[in-house]
């Protein structure tokens, strides 16, 4: 279960970094495609603090998402967002803001253009990570197959309610982070955190070495401060779709991003 | 029944197929578990309790019982003989019209919701397009004495306003799926979403031979109360013979899993009849949506298209993972029929026999129809899978 830095992916070592120096890892999740700036959205998020940024590549229909990110696909979608589109643009950008990128999606559009295929573009557009949330354990093993050939790291899902010897086969068999959702449910901000948050939490870190990350119904930065107590980290999407759905833009977006770092320092 | 299985030979083709699928929920390469980590629990919580319920010879009886005593079981066979001299074809109904609820999808329900409640769930979570499963979930709920939430396209619950009232009247709560096209599809999604939170005291009763493992199995093994029956009611009208054609409509493919079920070891040919709008064996490719993988309409990208057919029970761009197996293997051929097609077949039904079937199966009569030159003098098993009461009004607006 040791791993050395040095052997593990970009998105891996950038987590460690954070937490080894004793901080707390932020992820923001951002939908791709969704306006003209999405990408200056990206550029921002880095610089206001993201130790990696989760890119969501547009799915029609997304079932582990609730209504902000559902909106934020279909808005981004009837706006021309395509998978090539994405990647392309990303790659602009994506060795200039100096955090790792992983993209997040549902295992068809992988599927379609082909695991291999869509592996290699990941790769092409200089994307560290990948999280395909409908790929299970029992599915994933095909897809992680192709993505290592291309050196991507899959972020494994962890649940609240699972047993104790399924945790452990997902922390060995995450890449990247070991993304444990924080409650039975879909994305989306929640008046208060789960205590299922912090548990799975402290449940993982019992198991792996790997940065450890908490999200899904991790809304505010009191939230995140909260679940950083256990985790390594938060993964905060829907919080940060809904400013950008109401066009705070990339300063809007940053500003928010700001305050959640702060929270965790 | 069991008397006449005994008493009349008919004969066996081995086939492999429509058994259990693999260890990894698979018929081929189609099917598995596509869910979210989060939905993987209750998948493998509603396998274990699937299968132990199969075996157990007292589910099995009470499930018989309440599909004889409830449902209305069996439900007869009838021979066309207006039509077969019309069409030259000798066409035989298998008439799940008649069940109570007006369709076969009670076969499922009934089985899922004994299930649930031997498994301790308190309430039903179900998706439903037209209605038609909704109504039967809700159904089902009520004789149980549970909860039941069904999720329903916006677009749905604006033009399927009867079956919305049913349900309520039932006490089911109907809730509207706002997103993407607001039809069954977006209600899966809902239904799906919803399950993940209350799966401890919910099940999902899923309608068709689709989702995640075990859901294409399950509901298969429910419905093949059809296919047990019409086999042997055709062996006694067919001299112990099978009929040579066997034909049900599809969308996810529910009521033409239960009738291939009875004769998928034999010599009799398999159609599947879907919408031209609809097709997604006949114009769809492999891909992953709702738990599993099969062929699905899609765009470039992979991106799920919007099915369009005069029926909103086919009205889906996948279809079970099972039929996409035996489209593959070529046990089974599917065809595709159009929106006129099928308000001919319609009329023709009620004109000749004096039923007015349900707008799904008036798809496999018009493939009969269609295809009546290739049939001529052939014997022809249909799976007329529900009554055409919901879909009065709708012909009406066309027809009328």
């Amino acid at each position: 279960m040791n791993i050395e830095p040095g052997r593990c992916g970009r998105l891996e070592q950038a987590l460690r970094h954070r937490r080894d120096a004793g901080g707390k890892c932020l992820v923001p999740y951002l939908t791709g495609g969704l306006g003209d700036d999405w990408l200056q959205t990206v550029c921002a998020a880095a610089a206001a603090g993201a130790d990696a940024i989760e890119v969501g590549v547009p799915f029609s229909d997304p079932v582990m998402d609730g209504i902000t990110i559902q909106q934020a696909n279909e808005k981004a979608l009837a706006q021309g967002a395509t998978p090539q589109r994405i990647l392309s643009e990303l790659r602009s950008v994506v060795t200039d803001i100096g955090v790792p990128v992983a993209v997040m999606t549902y295992a068809n559009i992988a599927h379609h253009m082909g695991y291999e295929r869509f592996a290699s573009s990941l790769a092409d557009a200089g994307v560290s990570g990948c999280i395909l949330p409908d790929l299970p354990l029992e599915e994933v093993g095909e897809w992680a197959g192709c993505a290592r050939s291309a050196e991507i790291e899959t972020v494994l899902l962890a649940s609240p309610t699972a047993s104790e010897k399924r945790l452990q086969m997902v922390c060995e068999r995450s890449r990247g982070f070991v993304y444990g959702v924080g409650l039975l449910g879909v994305t989306g901000v929640r008046s208060e955190l789960s205590e299922s948050a912090t548990r799975t939490a402290a449940r993982l870190k019992k198991l792996t070495d790997r940065p450890v990350l908490v999200g899904v119904g991790v809304g505010t930065p009191e939230q995140a401060a909260a679940v950083c107590e256990a985790a390594d980290g938060a993964v905060v999407g829907s919080a940060i779709v809904a400013r950008m759905l109401a066009g705070a833009g990339p300063e809007g977006v940053a500003e928010l991003i700001s305050e959640f770092r702060a929270a965790l320092d | 029944m069991t008397e006449l299985s005994e008493a009349i030979p008919v004969p066996s083709v081995p086939s492999g197929l429509m058994g259990e699928p693999s260890a990894s929920g698979r018929f081929g390469d189609f099917g598995g578990v596509y869910v979210p980590e989060t939905l993987i629990g209750p998948c493998q919580e509603l396998d274990q309790a699937f299968r132990s319920a199969w075996g157990d010879p007292i589910f099995r009886e009470e499930l018989n019982s309440l599909l004889a005593t409830y449902a209305g079981r069996p439900s007869p066979l009838s021979e066309c003989l207006n039509l077969s001299k019309e069409l030259g074809v000798r066409v035989l109904l298998k008439r799940e019209d008649l069940n109570h609820t007006g369709s076969h999808k009670i076969n499922n329900v009934l089985g899922q919701a004994l299930l649930a409640n031997r498994m301790g769930k308190t309430s039903l979570v179900a998706e439903t397009g037209a209605g038609q499963h909704g109504v039967a979930t809700a159904t089902a709920a009520a004789l149980f004495g549970m909860d039941c939430v069904v999720y329903m396209g916006s677009v749905d619950i604006a033009r399927q306003e009867l079956n919305v009232f049913r349900m309520r009247l039932l006490g089911a709560e109907v809730r509207s799926a706002e997103s993407g096209s607001g039809t069954l599809k977006d209600a899966v999604n809902e239904a799906m979403r919803h399950w993940v939170s209350v799966s401890e005291s919910s099940h999902y009763c899923l309608g068709s031979v689709m989702g995640p493992h075990p859901y294409p199995w399950m509901v298969r093994e429910f419905q093949r109360v059809i296919g047990d029956e019409a086999r042997h009611q055709s062996a006694e009208l067919l001299d112990g013979g099978v009929p040579d054609v066997v034909v049900a409509s599809v969308g996810g493919g529910s009521n033409a899993a239960g009738i291939f079920t009875g004769f998928v070891d034999t010599a009799a040919q398999l159609v599947g009849v879907e919408p031209a709008g609809g097709a997604a064996i006949s114009r769809g490719v492999p891909g992953i949506v709702h738990g599993s993988r099969s062929y699905l309409l899609q765009d470039e990208w992979g991106q799920v298209q919007e099915a369009e057919s005069i029926s909103a029970g086919l009205d889906y761009p996948g279809v079970g993972p099972e039929h996409s197996h035996l489209a593959a293997t070529g046990r089974a051929v599917y065809k595709q029929v159009t929106d006129s097609e099928v308000i001919e077949a319609f009329t023709l039904l009620a004109r000749t026999e004096g039923i007015i079937c349900a707008l799904e199966c008036a798809h496999a009569l018009a493939w009969v129809s269609r295809a009546r030159s290739e049939l001529q003098g052939s014997t022809v098993l249909l799976n007329l899978s529900g009554r055409g009461d919901k879909d009065v009004a709708q012909m009406m607006g066309l027809l009328g």
